[in-house]
């Protein structure tokens, strides 16, 4: 194993003539988080009002167990920690990929207008739903999450059919997107104002994003989307790091720039609007974790896998908290998250300095 | 460089070296440039007084301009002249003020971040307001709005060298990169915070989400004199800072070997932004837009000579705010819509034809 010609650190594999350097961080990133995950999935699905512990839990997820606890486990806690877990991996994922497409750290999929379209979407289907449909009604539970996944798309056509000129330039998209935004959110608030008091309420607590009351109906789609788009995701951003190098660079390297950088936003939006969908705008995840992940990894940019388990882990553990620490009273998961993924990012950044090109 | 130019190209010869021209040509476009921003200046100002009288003049009882006139310069009591003194002179001040403050300050932080998406919130300034704001009101149980308003600027205060010291620690100072992350890292703490006191105490909800809904209506005549001299003291710092921002823009290495302390000019660029969102956000709430696009219109005009751009960014952000405030008095008669709402609704449209036609001028 030719250890006198790596570089210090970064043990180089030799197998024979064959030869690839093992970087451990970027592995061992995915492989914390994801047990990080696995810890808090287990004690989201225990706690709550009625306690049970991990012996049954487990039976019951393997199939035993007792039928009070089964119903508990099986149709209230598991369907909402499986959503958090699911609409964080998806945000997650697409903050990296937009990170490295506008290749700026304050970027987010709100910026490509998912968002702020959403929200008017939602906003516009609780007004015009209104007392008919109610919070639990038929509306509620097809029209909202149908309404948002639509605004969310069609906002970020929008952004995208803009800011097209002769293709994608990341600077221009994040000026069209902040420009979009901005007015989908006044037409929000338009709407708020124009509502009733009953209805205004309604929107607010989905705004706010909530995994409160979310069932298995929340989970199937974002599965389903994570399913398609996480693999072509993986597959599509091969050329991300020879983007970073700016158009003429990339090109030089014989990376076909638009394609790739519009295949890769169109995947983004489908990631973080079916993730809105399902749980409102769940902030900071989707800003925080791409940047966390990159720091604990050692990445040039923010790794995909590693952003993607990381942002799980951190909303399912934002949910326990959110769920149990304040009583009668329970916090907006998106709330939660920002108050512990915040001080973990300052103190990232005080720990280690490093130039970050972006 | 200039001299050996003009030494080698002779006078009246036809064929001049093409170094030669290009720089003649230079100092021509150059002069050119500086009469057409000087115009363009001038232009603004005057759209800026249409919009002043405008909001005088217009509202739910439309006074004519020889009356507001009148109520300007002798005023003798009239119904016109008590609304006009009471009301409408305060708000459109009040307008004036936090429109240039946002638009200088927004063009400033986008110059020290070196990013298209920084605000003048970014560093905090919006969210340590509001988080000071709402723990006076949780702690103290005040809800006087004189009280509040430094409470609010002191939040902003705070949070700004909170995220300013934390931007710095790192090898190497405060960096755009780092600076920026750490303001958001910041914000979005304080605003979980804010969100958390707020959700858990119903009393704090009621005066802050006067606070929070960011308007220039009902907001009290002496508040814009308090905090008048922050504004000024702001403006004065961000103009000194301009040259400096300038060479930053070429790099942090080239700035120092320009002669420029790096250091110093963030510090007073940060001190200029804090002193102006600061007093604009405890005179009136978060108002978005201004300081987020309003500088991109200005660069679009401008170009990256920051010189130019801090002067044209106050001046279309008070234009701005002023036309969407009076706008919104008029599309929703008798109310009226939130100026947040109008400036978007409005505003946006321009930006977005800026954005696509003109060259872009990136930072």
């Amino acid at each position: 194993m030719g250890r006198e010609t790596s570089i210090p650190g970064r043990p180089a594999l030799r197998v024979g003539p064959v030869s690839w350097m093992v970087r451990l961080r970027p592995v061992l990133v995915p492989v914390i988080a994801f047990g990080l995950l696995a810890l808090a999935m287990a004690v989201n699905l225990g706690r709550g009002d009625f306690p049970i512990g991990v012996g049954d839990v487990l039976a019951v997820l393997l199939g035993g167990g007792d039928d009070t606890h089964a119903y508990i486990v099986l149709e209230l806690r598991l369907p909402r920690a499986l959503t958090g877990a699911l609409v964080g991996a998806a945000l997650a994922l697409a903050g990296a990929i937009t990170q490295s497409i506008a290749r700026n750290p304050l970027a987010s999929p709100d910026i490509l207008g998912v968002t702020a379209g959403a929200g008017v979407g939602a906003v516009a289907v609780i007004m015009l739903g209104g007392s008919a449909g109610g919070i639990s009604g038929g509306i509620a539970e097809l029209g909202l999450p149908a309404a948002a996944l639509g605004g969310g798309l069609v906002a970020a056509l929008f952004v995208f059919a803009i800011s097209w000129q002769r293709g994608i330039d990341g600077y221009r998209l994040v000026l069209v997107g902040l420009g979009i935004t901005a007015v989908l959110v006044a037409i929000k608030f338009y709407l708020l104002t124009l509502s009733e008091v009953a209805d205004a309420g309604r929107a607010m607590v989905w705004i706010t994003g909530s995994l409160n009351g979310r069932g298995w109906e929340h989970v199937t789609p974002v599965a389903l989307a994570l399913l398609v788009l996480v693999p072509l995701a993986l597959f599509t951003a091969r050329p991300l790091g020879g983007l970073q190098f700016g158009d003429d660079t990339a090109r030089g390297l014989g990376i076909r720039v638009n394609g790739s950088r519009a295949a890769l936003i169109l995947i983004a939006v489908g990631l973080a609007a079916t993730a809105t969908a399902s749980a409102g705008p769940v902030e900071f995840v989707a800003l925080a974790t791409p940047q966390i992940a990159m720091r604990m990894a050692g990445t040039p940019q923010p790794p995909l896998v590693g952003s993607m388990v990381l942002g799980a882990a951190l909303t399912v553990i934002a949910d326990v908290i959110a769920r149990t620490a304040f009583g009668v009273v329970e916090l907006p998961v998106g709330i939660v998250t920002a108050v512990i993924g915040a001080p973990y990012l300052m103190y990232l950044l005080v720990r280690r300095y490093r130039e970050v090109r972006t | 460089m200039e001299r050996s130019v003009t030494v080698a190209t002779p006078p009246g010869s036809q064929r001049s070296p093409r170094s030669g021209v290009t720089s003649v040509g230079n100092a021509e476009a150059t002069v050119r440039r500086r009469r057409r921003r000087l115009v363009g200046l001038l232009v603004l100002l005057l759209v800026l007084t249409a919009a002043v009288l405008a909001s005088i003049a217009i509202g739910s009882k439309p006074i004519a301009l020889p009356e507001v006139w009148h109520a300007l310069t002798s005023p003798t009591g009239t119904e016109d002249d008590i609304v006009i003194g009471s009301l409408r002179l305060p708000r459109t001040m009040l307008g004036l003020a936090v429109g240039i403050a946002l638009g200088v300050a927004g063009a400033l932080m986008q110059g020290h971040t070196r990013n298209p998406l920084a605000d003048p919130g970014l560093l905090g300034v919006n969210q340590g307001a509001a988080f000071a704001i709402v723990l006076s009101i949780f702690m103290l149980r005040t809800d006087d709005i004189y009280t509040l308003v430094w409470f609010g600027f002191a939040g902003a205060l705070v949070a700004t060298v909170a995220v300013f010291a934390l931007g710095s620690v790192g090898r190497g100072g405060p960096t755009p990169v780092t600076l920026a992350l750490a303001g958001a890292a910041i914000s979005a703490l304080l605003y979980a915070l804010t969100s958390a006191l707020v959700l858990l105490d119903a009393q704090s909800l009621e005066a802050f989400r006067f606070w929070r809904s960011g308007s220039l209506a009902g907001r009290d005549p002496e508040i814009v004199l308090q905090v008048l001299p922050f504004l000024v003291a702001g403006l004065v710092l961000a103009l000194i800072n301009s040259p400096g921002l300038n060479a930053l823009s070429l790099g942090e290495d080239v700035a120092r070997s320009l002669g420029q302390s790096v250091l110093l000019t963030r510090v007073v660029g940060i001190a200029a932004v804090t002193l102006l969102t600061g007093a604009a956000v405890s005179a009136c709430g978060p108002i978005g837009f201004v300081g987020l696009v309003v500088p991109h219109m200005a660069r679009a005009i401008t170009g990256p000579d920051y010189r130019w751009l801090l002067p044209y960014s106050g001046l279309l952000g008070a234009i701005m705010l002023l036309v969407a405030d009076v706008v919104g008095r008029v599309v929703a008669r008798p109310g009226e819509l939130q100026v947040g709402i109008m400036l978007a609704l409005i505003g946006a449209p321009f930006f977005l034809i800026l954005v696509r036609r003109r060259r872009l001028v990136r930072l």
